[in-house]
């Protein structure tokens, strides 16, 4: 039986975002194909879904402290949510990482997996360690890079620096999209022959449960569809990376020409206030609906309220959203610079910083019914194209490679 | 006597640029887009001119010199018409030379290659008579034989065919509609009284057409020797072989590294050489033989797809709501008498426009089997429909 030790940094139910569902569904995926796999994680917790593989805790954390009060979340977000904690309990998240890299290290001691497959930058220092010191072939696994956080600016040096060695010491790196692939390549010089793409999917579990929208809940949203209101949404971070300012000026530009359109802004980040004031100087605060950070039931009434889901992203390595917003009946608009877009066709795409193509294309979707049918009933067709299941299979073929080669030499 | 009729399609689209909502009412230049862009007719005319229409007219017109048994029929539309008088008008002076030693004849059409005959039939009349003066004009020669855009054909188009006095009308030999009858026979459209109906042998026109290139085909490499064995084979089910296909089958969709130029060349004085074998053009086909038997075709049948229907030009609500859209305003867009504002909505009947808001086979995600103009069927269908609206601003100014 092939043995994976995973080395992750979060998994449901103790996820903040995108990442612990791609983990968590990926493990799933590989168990069932009889892969036996054993996960790292950066804190202590139970995990009542994930009896399929086996976890182990690297620090005696609370997960809330996972991300530290380093550069990854702040001090006062961390402060603020949990107001009584003595603040020497608030370890840095290096001073995690190095506890999780002593773990591993101690771990392989006495362990041999066939592979260590690292999730993202936060743990590939550990990976370089079961590469250099244990001499275990390692996979990086590339969900978001530094650059793609940053905006396609350079973030963080060190970041950079953890991850361009990871990189660099992995023996194959799977990338979410073709997009991430170019950027490993472009920005870290990393050969193209050694990046395999493999793309994330729905969450197996987005579908199943039992979620209901209640029109009642929402009266003003709807009373304003019966008027003849289309309702365009965004979901995520308001961060460089969504582009949201690009967004909002298109908004501007569609609203000129039709002001029977609603955007709904959901998420929360560092660009709120910037994005509340320019909606107010741009003359359509009127027009743009604000919602905070949301998650669960109310998210999912929000994409079953938008008639259009737009991706902004100035850089989106995959885009699971967009998946979610398609199931829920969304037409799409998709940055070309998203990984999603490489797998959706039933779709319109712009770049980026192009918002007179997007106001067109919001324009188009509003004021023709043909044109809005057709994409909502062409991506029913698409969002499900590609399942954990295949996913694990390439996986499964990338471990297995690995494992020849190592064997060979 | 064994006679090929080589008929060959030359055809460009006027294509529309990326047509912005924010240009409505603002600026009506909807096909003049910039040298490098995607939709630059421009260039994509003088690229196919280059890759096809000269070295494969230079072909034809060096074997019609040398042979002069050699012949070819064309069918011309009118918006490649205007863009070689724009970009290239020596191709045009090259028809006519081979038009006027007689061994090149001109198929009519509808001017804008349009799919009007399904939507307006003043409509459709008025492109086929526009198509008809323009061949007078530029060759001095009436078309006597039809071809619908798409080859799309059923008994009613025959019937108007043959009231219009037409020789000889064209479609596709489709084996469901033929069963065990053959092409190679000239036949008679079911409840017509003068008018023959030419079939394309789709067997070995696709042959060069689709397959001359194709590595994993079986036969690769196609050879002269072998092409015309088969002919000679397929010459047991009837003496003529028409061989249909689009002009830029040439240099364009087979490239000149593929051989097809030094096929061609090599293949005609080959075929001239036997002295039972000759070319014919499509009047000639149709005066050489007597019909063999009555066909009927109720439904519309194309020469696309293996569906050989109108679906990848009128299946789906963009292509059926772009065409309805566009043919509403067919007479507000006459009464104007605003020429310019006619030609504009006229270039949008163009059956490439439908076509490019196929999603057939879109979902499939092998864009790279798909070839546009633009960037999905859903851009080209938003573009499309803001040249409308702009039309639609000019006829109410």
């Amino acid at each position: 039986m092939m043995k994976i030790l995973m080395l992750g940094w979060e998994l449901p139910p103790h996820n903040s975002g995108g990442l612990g569902v791609a983990c968590f569904n990926l493990a799933k995926a590989l168990a069932r194909q009889g892969v036996n796999i054993e996960f790292v994680v950066p804190y202590d917790a139970d995990h009542p879904d994930a009896n399929f593989m086996k976890i182990l805790p690297a620090t005696h954390l609370d997960p809330i402290y996972r991300y530290g009060g380093g550069s990854y979340a702040s001090m006062n977000v961390l402060e603020e949510l949990i107001p009584s904690v003595d603040k020497e309990v608030l370890v840095s998240i290096r001073e995690i990482q190095k506890q999780y890299c002593d773990y591993v290290d101690k771990y392989l001691k006495n362990h041999r997996p066939d592979v260590v497959h690292a999730h993202d930058w936060l743990t590939y220092e550990a990976g370089i360690i079961a590469k250099k010191g244990h001499n275990v072939p390692l996979i990086a696994h590339v969900h978001a890079t530094e650059f793609d956080r940053a905006g396609m600016h350079s973030g963080n040096p060190l970041i950079h620096e953890i991850e361009y060695e990871g990189l660099m010491m992995a023996d194959r790196i799977i990338a979410v999209s073709e997009t991430t692939k170019r950027i490993i390549h472009d920005k870290y010089r990393i050969p193209l022959s050694k990046i395999d793409v493999v793309y994330n999917s729905l969450d197996e579990n987005y579908d199943k449960g039992n979620y209901c929208f209640d029109e009642k809940t929402y009266r003003y949203i709807e009373s304003l569809k019966q008027s003849g209101h289309t309702i365009i949404s965004t979901v995520g971070r308001f961060t460089i990376q969504k582009g949201l300012p690009n967004l909002m000026r298109a908004a501007a530009l569609a609203i000129s020409k039709n002001p029977k359109l609603i955007f709904i802004f959901a998420g929360d980040g560092e660009e709120r206030n910037e994005l509340i004031n320019m909606a107010a100087e741009l003359g359509i605060a009127k027009n743009v609906i604000f919602t905070g950070f949301i998650r669960g039931k109310k998210l999912r009434d929000i994409y079953t309220l938008a008639d259009i889901f737009v991706m902004s992203s100035v850089s989106e390595p995959f885009g699971l959203t967009a998946l979610e917003a398609a199931h829920h009946g969304d037409v799409l608009i998709l940055t070309n610079q998203s990984g999603v877009s490489e797998i959706i066709w039933s779709a319109l795409k712009y770049d980026f910083w192009d918002k007179q193509k997007l106001a067109d294309e919001i324009l188009a979707v509003a004021n023709n019914s043909a044109l809005k049918e057709s994409l909502q009933e062409n991506v029913q067709n698409e969002y499900r194209k590609i399942s954990w299941n295949q996913v694990a299979k390439k996986c499964l073929k990338i471990y297995n490679r690995i494992i020849k080669h190592k064997r060979n030499h | 006597m064994r006679a090929i009729c080589l008929y060959l399609h030359i055809h460009q689209p006027i294509r529309y640029r990326e047509y912005s909502i924010f240009d409505v009412a603002n600026d009506s230049n909807y096909y003049n887009d910039h040298y490098d862009s995607r939709q630059s007719n421009e260039r994509i005319f003088k690229k196919v001119a280059n890759k096809s229409y000269r070295p494969m007219l230079n072909l034809l017109e060096n074997n019609m010199q040398r042979f002069p048994e050699f012949k070819v029929s064309f069918s011309i539309t009118g918006t490649w018409l205007e863009q070689a008088e724009r970009w290239a008008p020596e191709l045009i002076a090259q028809i006519d030379r081979m038009v006027k030693s007689g061994q090149a004849e001109i198929v009519g059409e509808t001017y804008y290659h349009s799919l009007a005959y399904f939507y307006n039939l003043d409509e459709f009349n008025d492109q086929v008579l526009m198509h008809s003066q323009k061949i007078e004009r530029l060759f001095g020669v009436t078309p006597k034989v039809f071809r619908n855009t798409e080859f799309a054909y059923n008994d009613s188009l025959a019937k108007w065919a043959d009231e219009k006095g037409y020789k000889g009308i064209l479609a596709e030999g489709w084996d469901k509609i033929l069963g065990w009858r053959s092409p190679n026979h000239v036949y008679r459209p079911a409840g017509c009284e003068n008018i023959k109906l030419l079939l394309k042998n789709y067997r070995l026109s696709d042959d060069i057409a689709f397959r001359f290139s194709n590595r994993a085909w079986a036969e690769w490499p196609l050879t002269v020797p072998k092409y015309t064995d088969w002919i000679n084979m397929d010459c047991l089910r009837g003496n003529l072989i028409n061989l249909f296909m689009d002009f830029e089958t040439f240099g364009e969709h087979q490239w000149e590294d593929t051989g097809i130029f030094n096929f061609m060349n090599a293949f005609i004085p080959d075929w001239l050489s036997k002295y039972e074998n000759k070319f014919v053009t499509v009047s000639e086909a149709c005066d050489l033989y007597e019909p063999a038997d009555e066909i009927s075709m109720p439904d519309t049948i194309t020469w696309a797809d293996t569906e050989r229907d109108l679906s990848a030009w009128l299946s789906n609500k963009m292509q059926v709501s772009a065409m309805q859209e566009l043919y509403n305003l067919r007479d507000q867009i006459l009464s104007t008498n605003d020429g310019q504002l006619i030609a504009d909505w006229r270039y949008l009947t163009t059956s490439d426009h439908p076509y490019s808001m196929c999603t057939k086979y879109w979902n499939d995600g092998d864009v790279h089997a798909y070839f546009s103009a633009y960037a999905s069927p859903y851009e080209s269908f938003m573009y499309f429909m803001n040249v409308l609206r702009d039309i639609e601003f000019r006829i109410k100014k």
